[in-house]
């Protein structure tokens, strides 16, 4: 397919560029991407990386799917069910600007310092940006798609499955699309302090040691991880909203 | 039997009430095939709405003997972009629970009578607005209706797909025996498809005339002599109301 072939040639230009700025730098702060590479697949190999990126995944699917689980069908109702909508909305409308990471403290009082807090400050985060564009999708829905489904005389359940779910997947997927971005960059947060599990320990403790290699492994393969998740939406989306792209 | 008695129908918008409807009151036969025909915004679609139900009359009655089922093409929107054809004309059974072998033969059947054989994959989006009004007339079929509502199904067509259609509509209520109430605005269409024409008035709605048009339903009525007369007498009430005081 073309747009594979386009991807990777993208991939090996910043390859390149990279290899181009280490030769010109010359600095120990920025190792060759072929070193990098290296490192990664002895480490892989020995399988000490393996565990940092399961865990790691395992952290940012948790933290993506409970977010998923609990804002859409919440969004899907407060977006379509007016007086669910002006109930709760003026409390989306304060909770959502807050900056949630500041909670981490209190989030570690209540979870601990184990997994679960971690996930749960990802789900967090994730939930408000996914309620947010979920609640403004099913709110936007022309009434004669409802009308359509009245005329045949659907259940409430029925139109929820068949006109307000999949008329607001769309949007919940683009949600998800920036969704993931944000996963990846408080992972690494939740990940640089109190544990020595994850890539993103991997870059503050070879940081901390000063051996750049193993730093670039972590930062690589946080990108890797970020990239991974990316394009299993982009199969996602193909299955699920076919339709858009008939249009 | 459809009787509409004394019907009147009014929205409060924005703490402004405005009437739509003002003392409606006709009757449809069982069997027998009704046009509405009026200027734009004359609360044709509202009063099809309270026929099928999906609104509810501020004063008046409406009575519909034995309780039909029916089915319903909307003005707009009514099919649903996400459901392939088939999908969509087989949703109102699927939306009683029948059978999924029972669901498959009644959508094949209704596919290849509608012409439609061979597209049934396709979304609505992909077809021309002849197919996605075939489609949408599938769907209203497809539950077996004994009354049949169809509002300006063949506006958005071009003059050929406009005949073939409404040629369509004829052989469905003649060979079907369906009631079928129909609001266009198109004058010939209202005479060719309807044995009883209700002209309605500028908005507030009210009945201006009610033509009996016994002609109607063959296919040859187009070149009778009866047919030009009767549409001249629709132009002639239509342009006099169009012509006098502003109300
Ligand atoms: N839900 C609503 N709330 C408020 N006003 C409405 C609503 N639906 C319709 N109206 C108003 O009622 C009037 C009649 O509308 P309706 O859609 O029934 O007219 P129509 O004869 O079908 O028009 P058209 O020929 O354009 O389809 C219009 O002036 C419209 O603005
Ligand atoms: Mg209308």
């Amino acid at each position: 397919m073309g747009r594979k072939r386009d991807i990777l040639i993208a991939a090996l230009i910043l390859l390149a560029l990279w290899q181009a700025a280490a030769l010109l730098l010359d600095s120990m702060a920025l190792p060759q991407p072929w070193i990098v590479l290296v490192d990664i697949g002895s480490r892989i190999a020995d399988g000490s990386l393996l565990d940092d990126l399961a865990i790691s995944t395992f952290r940012a699917l948790c933290g993506i799917g409970l977010a998923l689980a609990a804002a859409v069908p919440l969004g899907l109702a407060v977006g379509a069910e007016a007086s669910l909508g002006r109930r709760l909305s003026p409390f989306i409308y304060l909770l959502y600007p807050i900056p949630h990471v500041v909670l981490l403290p209190l989030i570690i009082i209540l979870f601990g310092i184990g997994n679960f807090s971690k996930i749960f400050l990802i789900a967090l985060i994730v939930f408000f940006q996914i309620l947010v564009t979920t609640r403004d999708a099913a709110r936007t829905i022309h009434r004669n798609y409802f009308h359509a489904m009245q005329t045949l005389g659907a259940t409430r359940l029925q139109i929820y499955r068949h006109v307000i779910l999949p008329a607001s997947l769309p949007k919940i997927l683009t949600a998800l699309r920036i969704s993931i971005g944000t996963a990846v960059a408080i992972l690494f947060f939740v990940e640089s302090f109190a544990t020595t599990t994850g890539l993103g320990y991997i870059i503050m403790d070879s940081w901390g040691r000063a051996d750049y290699v193993a730093l670039y492994t972590g930062i690589s393969c946080m990108a890797l991880l970020g990239f991974a998740l990316y394009l299993l939406l982009d199969r996602l989306e193909r299955r699920l909203c076919a339709w858009t792209r008939s249009n | 039997m459809i009787r509409v008695d004394a019907v009147s129908l009014s929205f409060t918008h924005e703490g402004e009430v405005s009437q739509v409807l003002q003392g409606i009151s006709f009757a449809v036969e069982d069997q027998g095939s009704c046009a509405i025909i009026g200027p734009s915004g004359c609360g044709k679609t509202s009063l099809l709405f309270l026929l099928a139900g999906l609104l509810q009359p501020d004063a008046g009655t409406i009575t519909i003997e034995g309780r039909p089922r029916t089915g319903t093409i909307l003005q707009n929107y009514g099919l649903f972009p996400w459901k392939t054809v088939i999908d969509n004309i087989g949703l109102g059974l699927a939306l009683k629970g029948a059978p999924k072998a029972r669901i498959r033969t009644r959508v094949e059947g209704l596919l290849a009578e509608m012409g439609l054989a061979g597209f049934g994959r396709h979304y609505p989006a992909q077809l021309s607005g002849g197919m996605q009004q075939r489609v949408a007339m599938a769907r209203a079929l497809a539950i077996e209706p004994q009354i049949l509502f169809m509002d300006e199904p063949l506006s958005s067509l071009d003059a050929l797909s406009r005949e073939r259609l409404q040629n369509l509509i004829l052989e469905v209520w003649r060979d079907k025996r369906i009631t079928t109430i129909l609001v266009t605005h198109s004058i010939e269409e209202a005479v060719y498809l309807g044995r009883r024409i209700i002209v309605l008035s500028r908005r507030p709605g009210r009945i201006l005339e009610i033509v009996d048009n016994p002609g109607a339903g063959d296919r040859e009525y187009r070149q009778t002599e009866q047919f030009f007369r009767h549409c001249n007498q629709l132009r002639r009430i239509l342009k006099e109301e169009d012509d006098g005081p502003q109300a």
